[in-house]
C-alpha cells in the first residue's frame, strides 16, 4: 500500500464486450490524489455497464476523495449507479454524504441577458434622478417645518472640511494658473508689443471662468467624491434606513447641509482662487518690467465688477451641482465592497461634467443679458 | 488518544492596561467538538484570535497541530498551519467580488492542483453539505447573513482540514438550520475526523455538539478575565458549584454580588 499520491486500475474480468468492469484505487484519496488521477479516472471509466469500484487499498478519503467517486457517478448518467466496495463505515459514510450534497446542486445555465436591459436601466436612472430632485424641492419646501432636522453643527463641519481645508490646494493652484497663463500668453503678445495686455487678458479669464471652474473641479475632487463615499458608507451600514425609520428625513439631514456647506464656500473658493492667480500673473508681468501699479491699473480697467459678480454666482451653482450629484450618487450606492467606490467615482465625473455643462449654458445665458 | 489539536498554557491578553483574561490553560483533543463559552465582552473572540494566529498573546504558548505558534518562528510556523486549518468568522466574511462557487474554489485553487473542473465539483459538494447547492452562482450581496455563514463554514472546509475553528456558528440563524449546522459539525467530526473549536453562547448547540468545553468570565480575577470552568457541558449544568456556571447553564440571572 502506498501512501504517496493514489493510483488506479480498470479490470474488465468479463472480457472487452460487456461484463462488469472494476476500478481499482489505491493511495490516499485527498485532494492531492484526487487531482493526480482526476481527469485520467473520468476518462477511463465506462459511460455505461456496470461498474465496482474497489477502494481496498484506500487508506484515508476525505471530501475531496469523495467528490471523486461522485464525480464519477454523474460521468455516467447513463450506466447504474457503481458498486463501491472496501470503502471503510467511515469512507462511506463521506461518499454518501457527498452524494446527498451534489444532488442537492442544480448545475443552473447563467439567466441570458434580456434585451433592452440596459436601456431600461438608463431610463430608470434617469427617472430616479428626477425623483431625486423632486424630493429634494420637497424637502426646501417643508425646511421651515423641519429647521430641527438641518442641525447647524453638520452645516459648520461641511463648510469647513469643503472650504476652509481647500483653500491651501484652491491658492497654490490659483498661482500657478495665473503664473503659466501669464507667461505662455505673454510670449507671442510680445511679439505684436501688446504683453501690456497679458494682464487684461488673464483677469477677464479668470474672473469670468477659470475661477469658479478651476474650483468647481477641486471641490468635485475633494468635496463631492467624500460627500458620496460618507453617505454611500451610511447606505451601506443601514444608518440611512435607521434614520428614516426613526421618522428623520435623509435629505433635509444629510444632503441639504451638504448642498448649504458647497454653495456657501464656493464663491469664497472662487475669489481666492481668483486672487492668487491674480498675483501669480503679477509676479509674471514684473520679471518682464512692467511695475505693480501699472498692472493693477490695467486690470481694474479690464474688468467690470460684473464679470466678478457673474463669476463667483456661477461658482455657487457649480458648487450646489457637485453637492447635489455627490449626495446622490452616495444614496444611490448599491451593495457590496466596491459600491461605494463606484459611488465616489461616480460624484466626482458627475460633478465635473455637470459642471462643464453649466458653464456652457452660463455662457449662453451672459452672452444673452449682454453681460 | 493520540497527540492533543491544540495546546495552551499561560495564554494571557492585555490592551494597555487592561487585562482581557490571564493564565488560561486547556488542551483539545484530536477529533473533538471543543467549544469555548462565555458572556458577551469575556475574551472568547479574542482568544480564538490567539488560537488562529491572528493575534499574538501578550503572554503564554499556544501550540496548534503540534506546531508552536508564539515566540520566535511565528511567521514561518503559521505558514505552513494555515493550509491545515479552516476558519469561519462570525460574518462570514466572503469575498464580495466573487460568488460563493468562486469563494469555496479559492483555497483549492490556491494550495491544491486539482483541475478546474475538479475544483468546482469539489467546491459544489462543499456548497451542498451546508444546504447552499442551489445558491452557488449568487453573490455574497445577494445572499442572507445565515446563508453567508454556511457559506463561510463551506470555504474553511474547502481544503478538508483537520482542524476548523467556527466563530459563533449559530448565532442570528433559524433553530432548523442551527440543528443542521449542528449535525453536519458532528457528522464531519466522524467521517473526517475532523477536530473543531466552537466559540458560541447558543445553550441548546452548545448541549447538542459539544464533547468539552470552557467557559471564560470577566472576573475570574480580581484585577482580570480568565477561566472558570473546564469540562463536559452536561457535567457542568448537573455538577458545578461556581455561581456564574450554574446560571449560564440554566439561563438564570446572577446574584448580585457575583456579577
Amino acid at each position: 500500500m502506498s501512501d504517496a499520491g493514489a493510483q488506479f486500475g480498470l479490470e474488465r474480468p468479463g472480457g472487452e464486450a460487456g461484463g462488469r468492469a472494476v476500478l481499482r484505487l489505491s493511495g490516499r484519496l485527498d485532494a492531492l490524489g484526487a487531482a493526480a488521477i482526476w481527469r485520467p479516472v473520468l476518462r477511463a471509466v465506462p459511460p455505461e455497464g456496470a461498474l465496482t469500484i474497489d477502494l481496498h487499498e484506500v487508506p484515508y478519503c476525505d471530501m475531496a476523495g469523495a467528490s471523486l467517486l461522485v464525480a464519477i457517478e454523474a460521468a455516467r448518467p447513463a450506466g447504474p449507479r457503481p458498486t463501491i466496495t472496501g470503502a471503510s463505515p467511515r469512507i462511506a459514510a463521506l461518499v454518501e454524504a457527498a452524494r446527498t450534497a451534489s444532488l442537492r446542486t442544480p448545475h443552473r445555465p447563467a439567466a441570458a441577458p434580456r434585451p433592452w436591459a440596459s436601456l431600461r436601466a438608463g431610463w430608470q436612472a434617469a427617472l430616479n434622478g428626477v425623483a431625486f430632485f423632486g424630493e429634494l424641492t420637497l424637502a426646501w419646501i417643508r425646511l421651515p417645518g423641519r429647521r430641527r432636522m438641518l442641525r447647524m453643527g453638520d452645516l459648520l463641519r461641511y463648510a469647513d472640511q469643503a472650504g476652509v481645508r481647500a483653500l491651501p490646494l484652491v491658492l497654490l493652484l490659483g498661482y500657478l494658473m495665473g503664473l503659466i497663463l501669464a507667461f505662455q500668453s505673454a510670449i507671442p503678445m510680445r511679439r505684436f508689443g501688446a504683453d501690456l495686455f497679458v494682464a487684461n487678458l488673464v483677469a477677464i479669464s479668470l474672473l469670468r471662468e477659470l475661477g469658479p471652474l478651476l474650483s468647481a473641479v477641486i471641490l468635485a475632487g475633494r468635496t463631492g467624491s467624500a460627500f458620496a463615499a460618507e453617505i454611500g458608507t451610511m447606505k451601506v451600514n443601514e444608518e440611512v434606513d435607521a434614520l428614516t425609520t426613526m421618522g428623520l428625513d435623509t435629505m433635509t439631514m444629510q444632503v441639504l447641509p451638504r448642498l448649504l456647506a458647497a454653495m456657501l464656500v464656493m464663491p469664497a473658493l472662487a475669489l481666492a482662487l481668483d486672487i492668487a492667480g491674480l498675483l501669480g500673473m503679477a509676479t509674471v508681468m514684473n520679471a518682464f518690467g512692467f511695475p505693480l501699479v501699472t498692472i493693477a491699473h490695467q486690470v481694474q480697467s479690464a474688468a467690470k465688477l460684473s464679470d466678478l459678480f457673474g463669476g463667483l454666482f456661477k461658482g455657487m451653482c457649480f458648487g450646489g451641482a457637485v453637492a447635489v450629484i455627490g449626495c446622490r450618487a452616495g444614496l444611490a450606492t448599491g451593495v457590496g465592497p466596491r459600491a461605494v467606490g463606484e459611488a465616489a467615482t461616480a460624484a466626482v465625473v458627475g460633478g465635473i461634467v455637470a459642471t462643464v455643462l453649466l458653464d456652457g449654458l452660463f455662457a449662453l445665458l451672459f452672452y444673452r443679458l449682454g453681460l | 488518544m493520540s497527540q492533543p489539536a491544540i495546546r495552551v498554557h499561560g495564554a494571557t491578553q492585555r490592551f494597555g492596561a487592561r487585562t482581557i483574561f490571564r493564565d488560561v490553560d486547556f488542551e483539545v483533543a484530536t477529533g473533538e467538538v471543543f467549544v469555548i463559552l462565555g458572556g458577551s465582552g469575556c475574551g472568547k473572540s479574542t482568544l480564538m484570535r490567539q488560537l488562529i494566529g491572528l493575534l499574538p498573546p501578550s503572554a503564554g504558548d499556544i501550540e496548534v497541530l503540534g506546531v508552536r505558534i508564539t515566540g520566535p518562528g511565528r511567521d514561518g510556523a503559521l505558514e505552513g498551519l494555515r493550509r491545515r486549518i479552516g476558519v469561519m468568522f462570525q460574518s462570514g466574511a466572503l469575498l464580495g467580488s466573487m460568488t460563493l462557487l468562486e469563494n469555496v474554489m479559492l483555497p483549492l485553487e490556491m494550495f491544491t492542483p486539482l483541475p478546474p473542473e475538479a475544483r468546482e465539483a469539489v467546491a459544489r459538494v462543499k456548497l451542498g453539505l451546508v444546504g447552499l447547492g442551489d445558491a452557488a452562482e449568487l453573490m455574497p450581496a445577494e445572499i442572507s447573513g445565515g446563508m453567508a455563514k454556511r457559506a463561510g463554514i463551506a470555504r474553511a472546509l474547502a481544503l478538508d482540514p483537520p482542524l476548523l475553528f467556527l466563530d459563533e456558528p449559530s448565532a442570528g440563524l433559524d433553530p432548523i438550520t442551527s440543528a443542521g449546522l449542528d449535525r453536519l459539525i458532528l457528522s464531519l467530526r466522524d467521517d473526517l475526523g475532523a477536530t473543531f473549536v466552537v466559540v458560541t453562547h447558543e445553550l441548546a448547540s452548545i448541549l447538542a455538539i459539544a464533547d468539552r468545553c470552557i467557559m471564560l468570565d470577566r472576573g475570574a480575577y480580581p484585577d482580570a478575565g480568565g477561566l472558570i470552568a473546564t469540562g463536559v457541558p452536561r457535567q457542568l449544568r448537573e455538577e458545578s458549584t461556581d455561581p456564574r456556571v450554574r446560571a449560564f447553564f440554566r439561563r438564570e440571572a446572577l446574584p448580585e454580588a457575583a456579577a
